[in-house]
């Protein structure tokens, strides 16, 4: 397959095309729908490059294979949707304390408990905040195409080296099961091109023996943990911020919305602007680091925002620390796994634009 | 211009197939596309469809809110989806299959009996590639030529007389439905 | 080892049985591709004490953890350190679904019939009539309310995925003779790629059973063997069973 060609994939098959692409060893994972065509796609493609593929007894034994896997110093990736999600949240704060880099997919469900598994974005919370017990934080990317679930999955493994901490990909069912276009516009990397990292458990080998551990009874030696991720965080916040921006100049209002919801307002606002209103958009990337700065000084002009989230609304609350009170910040949502259509957004940005038109 | 198709049938009968290869043409025509099918409990029931949108533009929703065009290959999916077709729109009915009355105004329907027709041909399982050549037919959102090149992409894997075979239906279908407008726009004049 | 003082306390059997898991590291020469799992437990400071690769994994997770490391470098000589709730309670699955699917890897298991570390609460192991902080009725742990003790090692030789178990015990200058050769048994099982091998060790913890040392030694042969019994639970090796010392 040349590089450049494009081909039809479905987005599942992006994450593990990407995957197996950036030389990820190994791939644990447990049934879960809608995100069993990703499992299914890595047995086949891990086999297929006699890479490591389990299939676990549950998402918790899944996400310590991980940890496991990733103290030896391979690519890792683990995937697996909300309530799979949920279960892997204790090895995920493990995992973020022994400063190891995993990647975790979640192809986020309707929720809470069961739910169903409809497309949602119900799981903001639980991502950006770290999601398991203790002070963390874990990268969270948020793709809004199936190109971009393809450039995200291999951006992921990249920064969980970079950083050594597990990052979590935030897509929904309609992503995972949509085809669409994509090109590889990456050079493939075999895993044993990767360089080998300097703290791994792999046998004391011509060295001392080392551990990795995230025990630290002595509440100073834990302090000072927790301050050194802190800085590892910070640095993150200052260098790995991600968004995209849309009809932005001259906006009045600025919707925020991030991977399907964002596809729907971008067509939303694309018949705002073509009714001459006054109506832009900003698609946050990263949610954690959260473009705070970014909302901020566009809220020195741009009087009013609108979150627009599937889930009652979370992000919401990002984008009021972003703004800080210089700014309104609306809120629609639409929960339960129901996918707005753009002629319902398109309605009701309507509604607040032409409210706020009045009141000015 | 935002063209949507839903295609529809029971498990088995290669609807989503027909999507994958509508979607491949546009791709090849560098158009912008999305391909949606359904998914999780809802195909247990042995019901399929799928959405493919055609786009000059970025494409926002890869779901069937109001379809232009529906290919509805037995009754369960004419019943399902004939109500969201966007006025104006079209349903291509498999006739060999369907047999209920359309049950609404302001669409035009174009009934191929496509299982009939593979049947003739020699294997009835081509249904859907005959079907397909009816909708190219009737909607021409991509070429005949590149959907006949995407059906080899896709097809084409395994086997190259599947593919010759494959050409056939499709050909007998997009003939078959030309007749059909044909009669349509003898009858408007 | 390293040179270290342990934290454990007076009588238990962990530091003997790190020594002997240490000794036979060093004897088979694997110190240099060793990697161990310590659980949470009272065993969780083990990297203090082994002069191996050690990883410390989530309470119950030992199995999963050392299945990740073993499936990502499989050159590397993984063994987990659990006790009984975290491998007979909470890490029941990891541990079953390890053995079933023939791991290589080598389980040390120490049975004390309670939580240690917490401070002596029923263990899934703790036996009938026994009290502990959790089972404090006269008649100790009792059927009808509390279940029965689970014989681990009968379990997961049950499975047709695990390959060589053996239980032992650490109350007697013969008995420890005799561990020594079980953990050597499970590591050359390991190293002959012969799949999932565990010794449960049942070992004093005089602080929670509230008895002296000697008293608890004795404990061990007079109430948990007759229901823990000693000796091999399954051998299936096809090619170590010579080569073993």
């Amino acid at each position: 397959m040349k590089n450049k060609e494009k081909r039809l994939m479905r987005g599942s098959e992006a994450i593990g095309e990407a995957a197996v692409r950036a030389g990820c060893a190994c791939y644990f994972g447990y049934p879960i729908t809608p995100q069993n065509e990703l499992t299914e796609y890595m047995a086949r493609r891990m086999m297929e490059t006699g890479r490591v593929f389990l299939q676990s007894e549950s998402e918790i034994a899944a996400i310590n294979m991980s940890l496991g896997a990733a103290s030896t110093g391979v690519r890792v990736m683990t995937s697996s949707s909300s309530p799979g999600i949920s279960l892997k949240q204790e090895g995920i704060s493990f995992i973020a304390a022994m400063e190891l880099p995993c990647v975790i997919v979640n192809i986020v469900r309707g929720g809470p408990g069961l739910g169903n598994i409809a497309p949602a974005q119900s799981d903001y919370f639980q991502a950006t905040r770290g999601g398991g017990h203790g002070d963390y934080r874990t990268i969270v990317l948020a793709p809004g195409s199936v190109q971009e679930l393809y450039d995200l999955t291999r951006k992921s493994f990249e920064l969980a080296d970079e950083y050594r901490t597990p990052v979590l990909l935030l897509a929904d069912g309609m992503l995972g099961q949509m085809m669409e276009p994509v090109v590889f516009n990456d050079k493939e990397i075999l895993p044993e091109q990767l360089p080998d990292k300097p703290w791994t458990v792999k046998g004391a080998k011509d060295r001392p023996s080392r551990f990795i551990r995230s025990l630290l009874l002595d509440v100073d030696v834990e302090e000072e943990q927790n301050w050194r991720l802190y800085r590892k965080y910070q640095r993150i916040e200052r260098r790995e911020i991600r968004h995209e921006e849309y009809y932005m100049k001259g906006a009045e209002l600025a919707i925020v919305a991030y991977g399907t919801a964002a596809r729907i307002a971008k067509a939303a606002v694309k018949r705002c602007v073509e009714k001459n209103m006054r109506v832009g958009l900003i698609r946050p990337i990263s949610l954690w680091p959260f473009p705070y700065e970014h909302i901020y000084k566009t809220a020195e002009t741009v009087k009013h925002f609108m979150s627009f989230e599937m889930s009652t609304g979370q992000m919401i609350e990002d984008v009021q620390l972003g703004v800080k009170g210089r700014a309104e910040v609306l809120m629609y949502g639409r929960p339960g796994g129901v996918v707005p259509t753009p002629a319902e957004l398109f309605r009701v940005i309507s509604r607040a634009y032409n409210k706020i038109a009045r009141e000015k | 211009m935002l063209v949507k198709t839903v295609f529809a049938g029971f498990g088995g009968q290669g609807v989503l197939l027909m999507g994958v290869c509508v979607a491949t043409a546009a791709m090849n025509e560098d158009k912008f596309v999305t391909y949606m099918p359904s998914y999780g409990a809802e195909v247990r029931g042995g019901t399929a469809n799928c959405t493919v949108s055609i786009s000059t533009d970025e494409i926002s929703s890869p779901i069937a809110s109001s379809p232009n065009y529906v290919v509805a290959m037995n009754n369960p999916s004419l019943l399902r989806f004939q109500h969201i077709i966007k006025p104006g729109g079209y349903i291509v009915t498999n006739s060999s299959l369907v047999n209920v009355e359309l049950g609404r105004s302001g669409v035009t329907q174009i009934q191929v009996p496509g299982s009939d027709i593979a049947e003739e041909l020699g294997a009835m399982r081509s249904a859907n590639m005959v079907m397909l050549g009816a909708y190219a037919a009737v909607s021409n959102v991509v070429s005949f030529q590149s959907l006949i090149d995407a059906v080899g992409e896709v097809t084409g894997k395994k086997k190259k007389e599947l593919v010759e075979f494959n050409i056939k239906a499709i050909k007998a279908g997009h003939d078959y439905a030309k007749e059909q407008i044909k009669k349509f726009a003898s009858i408007e004049a | 080892m390293k040179d270290a003082v342990t934290h454990y306390c007076q009588g238990c059997g962990h530091s003997v049985i790190h020594r002997l898991t240490a000794e036979v590291i060093e004897e088979l020469g694997i110190a240099d591709r060793a990697v161990g799992v310590p659980p949470a437990g009272c065993a969780v400071l083990a990297y203090f004490y082994f002069d191996v690769d050690m990883i410390e994994a989530p309470h119950g997770r030992a199995c999963a953890v050392a299945t990740g490391i073993k499936r990502a470098n499989p050159e590397s000589i993984v063994f987990s350190y659990q006790g009984d709730g975290d491998l007979a309670a909470i890490g029941t699955a990891e541990a079953v679904h390890s053995a079933n699917r023939s791991e290589n890897i080598t389980v040390i298991f120490v049975n004390n019939a309670v939580y240690g570390m917490t401070g002596g609460q029923m263990a899934p192991t703790t036996l009938l009539g026994q009290r502990t902080t959790t089972s404090p009725a006269a008649a100790g742990r009792e059927v009808h309310r509390e279940g029965y003790p689970i014989k681990v090692s009968e379990l997961l030789a049950s499975l047709e995925g695990s390959t060589y178990i053996e239980r032992c015990a650490v109350n007697s200058v013969r008995a420890i003779r005799r561990t020594k050769k079980a953990i050597r048994e499970a590591f050359l099982t390991q190293m002959n790629g012969e799949g999932f091998s565990m010794v449960e060790i049942l070992s004093p913890c005089p602080t929670n059973w509230k008895m002296s040392p000697v008293k608890s030694w004795k404990w061990i042969d007079e109430v948990m063997t007759p229901y823990f019994p000693l000796g091999v639970i399954k051998d299936s090796r096809k090619g170590s069973k010579k080569d073993a010392g």
